[in-house]
């Protein structure tokens, strides 16, 4: 059966690091009388090794390195400049490339990554706006229905997020139900969907409750006693909201914005669902240079960026809300 | 006025989460092709969907992968909590690290660097690719199901089990594991419900020839949808409400146990 | 005392955790029946010695000698002691009785042997009928008998208890600690209870072992510990003191606060500086004429069985117990009859400080 694709010595690999797990694990009960649990966590911690941790070194490895396997810095020019790699075949062949006029200006990489970011932080505004009074609604202790409420806002995350994309095509195609309704009211068609504000719209729906999870968690957390105290000492409800709530959930916030403009920057597919040709985000360039162009070496490059980007602005939201206290999605 | 307000805002977004799931399920009941008109209730794409035998492979695949994946993470991850448990606070905080890497990142960059492992070890990618993948994103979920309820445990425990003549394997099978065992089964729950809906990790470690219901979505998506995807939808969306609903219900009754 | 009363025997017990020496220097016999308490404050190394002699813990040197045989490498499942734990560590998943059934069941003893041995058991700690309760549902003080029976169950010959009574209130606590003792001599067997309540161990133990910072700092019965404390530390853990700095001018005869004093301590050097030790129960409060110790009443407080004072006399503030009222900034005496002045020799941390 194609399924099974494992290499025969894959497996014997495999089973060959069971075997030296076990009896690792049986000399260590031997030597600890038993005792040592922390053993317990031996195969979980090499799983992650072989299947987290070199596996992110690899991408670094293969965006310093050219097909050959030797080390060049290339893949992160071809970034700045999408005609490096052409420019450089043309020059090898004898080219005088200074000249040249080329269709394209050789920024499409660094405008993609520009276009995503801002459409992430549009995204993430966005959201903030929308689900901060929602979530601060809903965690009125008064409002008896605010925890199912919450739990209603979840569901729809835990759906894959192909569906709910393509669900949204449903409403906003030229045949569509919004469009069938415009029409039959006597209005014209409009042009809803091939637009970024169509992905836009994709977006915010997708990651919504990403942001109203943790403002909702931080919030309702807080000591009523803290508000009371706030009304107690002369703060009218605005003021209490001001100088207390919006502070304190701030740590909240910070979680919701990690949420939400992360996988906003690394979104693909929707774009190539919701959106025109020239909607392409970052996520679909990496996708497209590894499993179309089938450029690894470009393509891990490409992921090394967004990886540092990343990094970059988690510790910078990491000092706002040291303890990551916004809460996870579990 | 404001309580209306509020609410009436909360309902406005709600409508908004709601609205294309709800006409995506009232389409799969479409007897006809078209999206914008109704043509009366039937059951056809249902039909047609366990028909098709693209999406019959593409389920059995599906579901299989996730019972596999969350049988394995399961273990996997108990073991882990049970031995980082029992580490010193240093060790503990090293293990966490590694454990929110994958929690962390992007799912792209998850997928994509697992599909670079599998090219650079030359394994075919595929199947058992695939499952690998996803008992690697599975097992930090489950690690962090059971590990609070670890937590909340005397920390005495596992020793008083040998102290009154438990062998460890006796006590683990005996005292550790039944004692945590809601977090485990919550944990198996939530690994099988992650492993059914996720597509981005699958992409790319799969290979065409082997496709889950996600990744056969996708590449029917880019040729337009048909209706039986409308079907098919629907009843994803149902299995997950019905499995998150059984990891809440559970999460609920633990807690209120106490 | 014959060899043959000893049944466990620790000798030259070190232990190290990671390059940390919580334990050195660790000579100790405990003799059966005989109740045995480690005291001392947290971090002193008592719980990992219980720990080395219930086998959770192995010695870095050292060997542990149970009825002459050496078990310092056995497993704690094959060693005749159970534990009763800090906080219990009951099981959540067992009932009362599959809780205390969890040896004997791994013993694989007959149905009705287990019947009824968890039911002698229920009625040795009074919780009789609770059999199908799940232990979530018990109070502290009731899951603290179930975590006894637990032990005692399974007839080691051996207890150890490691602060059992910790989480408990005030007044559980002292009915528990009467009922220990009770099922200890009821049952004959050994008892090592580990505490950081004096109090406690005063009230229970034959024999105290006071520890710090890894070391055993005395060993004795309690009114040997309370009388004769070695040293400053053991004074002052054990018991309220009242301890000043002193010389030995000759033997039976201390000086300090610039008075001579007679004692009945002796062997000392010429002029050896020493630690004056006197309890505040064993001072008497005269009228200022009648002895050379004059001072003034700082401050009074009502305790219930006495009134604490401070004293402020000879440059030391001097804490008394007394059942008669003095108002505070009187004029007073202080004396003390020989008997009750304790005089200890320096530790070596002391007299080095001295030096410096």
């Amino acid at each position: 059966m194609s399924a099974m694709s494992m290499p025969a010595w894959g497996i014997w690999l495999m089973a060959l690091g069971l075997g030296i797990f076990i009896v690792m694990i049986i000399l260590s009960l031997k030597k600890h009388r038993g005792v040592h649990r922390s053993l317990f966590a031996w195969p979980y911690s090499l799983w992650m090794i072989v299947f987290t941790v070199v596996p992110l070194f690899l991408i670094a490895y293969y965006a310093f390195t050219d097909k050959a396997g030797s080390f060049t810095l290339d893949n992160f020019k071809n970034f700045w400049d999408s005609n490096y790699e052409m420019k450089k075949q043309l020059i090898d062949m004898g080219f005088d490339v200074s000249g040249m006029e080329l269709s394209d200006r050789g920024t499409v990489n660094v405008d993609t990554l520009v276009y995503s970011l801002w459409m992430a932080f549009k995204c993430t505004v966005i959201c903030l706006a929308i689900g901060y009074p929602a979530a601060l609604f809903m965690s009125d202790r008064n409002f008896k229905l605010g925890p199912t409420l919450i739990v209603l806002f979840i569901i729809p995350m835990w759906m894959n997020f192909l569906l709910r994309t393509i669900a949204w095509m449903t409403l906003l195609e030229d045949n569509g139900i919004i469009n069938t309704l415009l029409e039959s009211l006597g209005f014209g068609k409009l042009k809803l969907m091939y637009n970024s504000n169509a992905v836009l719209l994709g977006m915010v729906y997708n990651y919504l409750p990403f942001m109203v999870f943790p403002v909702y968690n931080s919030i309702s957390k807080q000591d009523i006693k803290l508000s009371e105290a706030a009304m107690d000492l002369g703060a009218d409800e605005i003021k209490t909201f001001t100088r207390v709530t919006f502070p304190l959930s701030i740590p909240g916030i910070v979680s919701g914005i990690t949420m939400v403009f992360m996988p906003s920057v690394t979104t693909f597919f929707i774009p190539r669902v919701l959106g025109g040709g020239n909607t392409e985000m970052f996520g679909d360039l990496i996708e497209r240079t590894f499993l179309t162009a089938d450029n690894w070496n470009v393509g891990s490059a490409l992921s090394l960026i967004m990886m540092v980007l990343i990094l970059f602005s988690i510790s910078l939201l990491r000092r706002v809300d040291p303890q990551g206290e916004g809460g996870s999605l579990l | 006025m404001t309580k209306v307000f509020k609410r009436f805002y909360l309902m406005l977004i709600l409508l908004f989460l709601y609205l294309p799931i709800a006409v995506l399920i009232f389409q799969s009941f479409n007897a006809g092709v078209s999206r914008a008109k109704w043509e009366g209730f039937s059951l056809r794409w249902y039909v047609e969907l366990f028909r098709d035998p693209a999406i019959k492979k593409a389920l059995w695949v599906t579901v299989s992968i996730a019972a596999l994946a969350s049988f394995f993470a399961t273990i996997l991850g108990t073991l882990a909590a049970i031995g980082i448990n029992a580490m010193k606070k240093g060790s503990q905080g090293t293990m966490m690290t590694i454990t929110s890497i994958p929690m962390t990142m992007p799912d792209i960059v998850t997928g994509i660097s697992l599909m670079l492992l599998f090219i650079f070890t030359k394994v075919d990618r595929g199947y058992f690719t695939m499952l690998l993948a996803h008992i690697t994103f599975n097992t930090p979920y489950v690690l962090l199901s059971v590990l609070p309820k670890l937590r909340e445990m005397s920390r005495y425990t596992y020793e008083a089990a040998l102290d009154l003549g438990a062998t460890p394997g006796y006590a683990l099978r005996h005292v550790l594991i039944p004692a945590v065992r809601p977090g485990i089964i919550t944990g198996a729950l939530l690994s099988f419900t992650l492993s059914l809906d996720d597509f981005t990790v699958s992409y790319f470690t799969t290979s065409p020839l082997v496709q889950n219901l996600s990744t056969l979505i996708y590449s029917e998506a880019r040729k337009g949808i048909k209706p039986t995807m409308n079907a098919l939808s629907a009843l994803m969306f149902v299995t997950l409400l019905v499995l998150l609903l059984a990891i809440n219900y559970r999460s609920i009754k633990t807690n209120s146990n106490k | 005392m014959s060899q043959d009363n000893r049944l466990i025997l620790l000798e030259d017990i070190s232990k190290d955790f990671d390059r940390h020496t919580v334990l050195s220097d660790i000579n100790l016999y405990i003799k059966k029946n005989e109740f045995l308490t480690l005291l001392g404050p947290s971090g002193c190394g008592k719980t990992t010695m219980l720990r080395i002699i219930g086998g959770f813990e192995f010695p870095t040197t050292g060997r542990v000698l149970f009825d002459g045989k050496d078990i310092t490498d056995e497993p704690p499942y094959k060693r005749r002691v159970n534990t009763v734990f800090q906080k219990y560590a009951l099981f959540p998943h067992l009932n009362v009785f599959e809780n205390i059934a969890f040896g004997l069941k791994i013993a694989k003893l007959p149905k009705a042997e287990i019947t009824s041995r968890v039911g002698k058991m229920l009625e040795l700690v009074n919780l009789l009928g609770y059999e199908k309760r799940s232990v979530d549902s018990l109070s502290g003080g009731q899951q603290q008998r179930i975590a006894i029976a637990r032990a005692l169950v399974n007839e080691p010959e051996v207890l150890l208890l490691d602060e059992p009574l910790a989480a408990l209130d005030y007044k559980l606590r002292k009915g528990m600690q009467l009922e220990l003792k009770r099922m200890q001599q009821v049952l004959g067997i050994t008892f090592i209870f580990v505490t950081h309540d004096q109090e406690e161990a005063l009230t229970m133990s034959d024999t105290i072992v006071v520890m710090k910072d890894g070391f055993m700092r005395q060993i004795g019965t309690p009114k040997h510990i309370y009388d004769e404390p070695k040293d400053a530390f053991v004074a002052n853990f054990i018991g309220e003191s009242n301890i000043i700095r002193g010389i030995m001018p000759k033997d039976e005869v201390v000086h300090f606060c610039g008075l001579n004093f007679e004692c009945v301590d002796s062997g000392f050097e010429k002029d050896e500086p020493v630690n004056v030790l006197i309890r505040p129960e064993d001072i008497v409060i005269t009228d200022a004429e009648d002895v050379p110790l004059k001072g003034v009443v700082r401050s009074v407080i009502f305790k219930g069985v006495h009134y604490e004072m401070v004293i402020d006399a000879g440059n030391y503030l001097w804490k008394v117990h007394s059942t008669v009222m003095v108002p505070e900034n009187s004029k007073v005496g202080l004396s003390v009859v020989p008997f009750n002045i304790h005089v200890m020799k320096l530790t070596d941390d002391e007299l080095t400080g001295d030096e410096q």
